[in-house]
């Protein structure tokens, strides 16, 4: 990077190298990823990467990363509450520490720490049931209590003066937040670099099917032949699925954020309360991030609203009382396609050709790599791989659910 | 979308209504509904960027489940209504 940096500085005026290019619409691919969020991009990436499919073109709509992965709120974390789910995120984390290396970008991956606090019984027991179940996994998740939190977290309220005093907290140390934006760039960049086709402003608007298999995807810029599609639209799923006739568990709910003006930094661990709904995080920054849980029904505006605002102020001072002055600078909105058991849905459809990379909720960000290392397997094989087997869309039928709603719903 | 238009009270704050997803049918028979159809009963939606018809709860109010129907990319609504039981 440093030498990169040089060259630049002697590089006059001109602008720095392009990330990735821009190209014609070629009229066949061998894969068609329907999605340029951090999934659609990291998916063709290791399809260039790992199996030597470079014909492959990324579609989206508008500007890569303009979804779920240039809106949220970078939290990374495997503390989930099934072996499944443990297993499966717990890949995607050490994917992530790898991959300002493998990607030759920084992506800023700061592994600070991560607290989810209980202020209930009920909270405190299914903190203690994540952390067995993250242990027997191998993941580094332990209960802990206020003397420690408070030692972790010095201007966190633990005294017994609040609403909801703090019980306990589930620690994560793995756990931290990322720069989303540069995942991004960094996928785009080295699946550019491999050959794959990223096209902006390239919105796909019917797909076509003979015979129950894929055979071509209609654009706003033409016809495209292909045998073979992802739809990693993540919030748009359900439209994209539309049109080849499948219909998906899946319900669209915006969820917002915001972000105060810079302070000091003071905070250097992820604090999460899913019964106050709200979890905040200092940026390099110095500004807050702070989220809540999804909107009252269900959407596809991405209109921010007063009723967030006033709601994740009183609750973030229920937690940081001396935040009282801080002003907030933005916020905004996401869509996030909800599933019913609050994990994702992965690999093949009734329709022959047409894979799904889809359900990703609120928190589905931290899985880019691991989705996209799997769905490149599935793709270049035609085997599910093993981690994936339990996100299967069959799931459903067979009543078979991977039920994460205790470790996704605020927690992201 | 700031107001709703509860079919018994008029006009109120969303707010005071819970909202209770997309409208489906159920299935008439349970004993003659295969898994498949109690699946995609329970769990598929159609969740469609355009008009959709949906429950909501007047939870806060009269406590009245009503239907209505919205455009999900805009959030306007385009009329609220009583639901009436189909026959069997
Ligand atoms: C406020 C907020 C906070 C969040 N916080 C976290 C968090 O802390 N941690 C975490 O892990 N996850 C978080 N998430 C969830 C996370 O952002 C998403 O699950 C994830 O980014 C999904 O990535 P994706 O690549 O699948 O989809 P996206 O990034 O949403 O990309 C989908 C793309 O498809 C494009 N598209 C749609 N329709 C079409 C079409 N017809 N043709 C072509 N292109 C189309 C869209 O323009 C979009 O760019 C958060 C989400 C939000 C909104």
């Amino acid at each position: 990077m440093s030498i990169q940096l040089i060259r630049q500085a002697f590089n006059g005026n001109r602008p720095p190298p392009k990330m990735w290019r821009s190209h014609e619409l070629k009229e066949y691919y061998d894969v068609v990823i329907i999605g340029g969020g951090a999934h659609g991009l990291a998916c063709a990436y290791y399809l260039a990467k790992e199996h030597g499919i470079t014909d492959v073109a990324v579609l989206e709509k508008s500007y890569i990363g303009a979804g779920g992965s240039g809106r949220n709120t970078a939290i990374i974390r495997s503390n989930y509450l099934t072996s499944e789910g443990v297993r499966f995120y717990n890949q995607s984390v050490k994917l992530y520490e790898q991959l300002s290396d493998e990607l030759n970008f920084n992506v800023m991956f700061s592994q600070r720490g991560h607290l989810t606090l209980a202020h209930t019984d009920g909270g405190v027991n299914t903190m203690r049931r994540r952390a067995e179940v993250n242990q027997i996994e191998g993941v580094d998740s332990r209960l802990i209590f206020p003397d420690d939190i408070k030692s972790l977290c010095p201007y966190l309220d633990v005294s017994d003066h609040p609403r909801y005093p703090i019980l306990a907290a589930l620690y994560h140390p793995p756990g931290g937040i990322i720069r989303h934006d540069a995942v991004v760039w960094g996928y785009a960049h080295q699946a550019d670099v491999r050959g794959v086709h990223i096209h902006q402003n390239t919105e796909v608007t019917g797909i076509k099917v003979q015979d129950g298999k894929v055979t071509g995807v209609e654009t706003t810029r033409g016809h495209i032949k292909t045998g073979t599609v992802l739809n990693a639209t993540a919030g748009w799923a359900s439209t994209i699925t539309a049109m080849v006739g499948v219909k998906l568990p899946l319900t669209t709910i915006p969820l917002q954020a915001c972000v105060t003006e810079p302070l000091k930094p003071f905070l250097d661990v992820v604090v999460v309360s899913g019964s106050l709904h709200v979890y905040i995080s200092q940026t390099d920054r110095g500004e807050l991030v702070m989220g809540a849980s999804v909107d009252p029904f269900s959407s596809y505006s991405m209109a921010g609203s007063l009723a967030f605002l006033e709601g994740i102020a009183g609750h973030v001072l229920e937690l940081f009382p001396s935040l009282s002055h801080v002003r907030i600078l933005r916020q905004w909105a996401g869509i996030c396609e909800m599933p019913p058991d609050y994990s994702p849905i992965m690999g093949f459809t009734p329709v022959n050709g047409f894979l799904i990379d889809v359900g990703w909720g609120t928190y589905g960000f931290k899985a880019s790599p691991i989705a996209g290392k799997t769905l490149a397997e599935l793709i270049a094989t035609g085997k599910p791989p093993i981690l994936i087997v339990p996100f299967r869309l069959s799931r459903f039928e067979e009543n078979d659910l991977v039920g994460e709603k205790g470790a996704a719903a605020v927690g992201h | 979308m700031l107001l709703l238009t509860c079919p018994n009270c008029g006009d109120r704050n969303v707010s005071e209504f819970r909202f209770g997803g997309e409208y489906g049918p159920r299935p008439k028979d349970p004993s003659a509904t295969s898994d498949a159809e109690w699946a995609n009963y329970l769990y598929m939606r159609h969740n469609v960027m355009g008009a959709q018809t949906e429950w909501w709860h007047h939870s806060d109010g009269c406590g009245l489940w009503f239907l209505a129907e919205r455009y999900t990319r805009t959030n306007e609504v385009i009329k609220t209504f009583p639901y009436v039981k189909r026959d069997a």
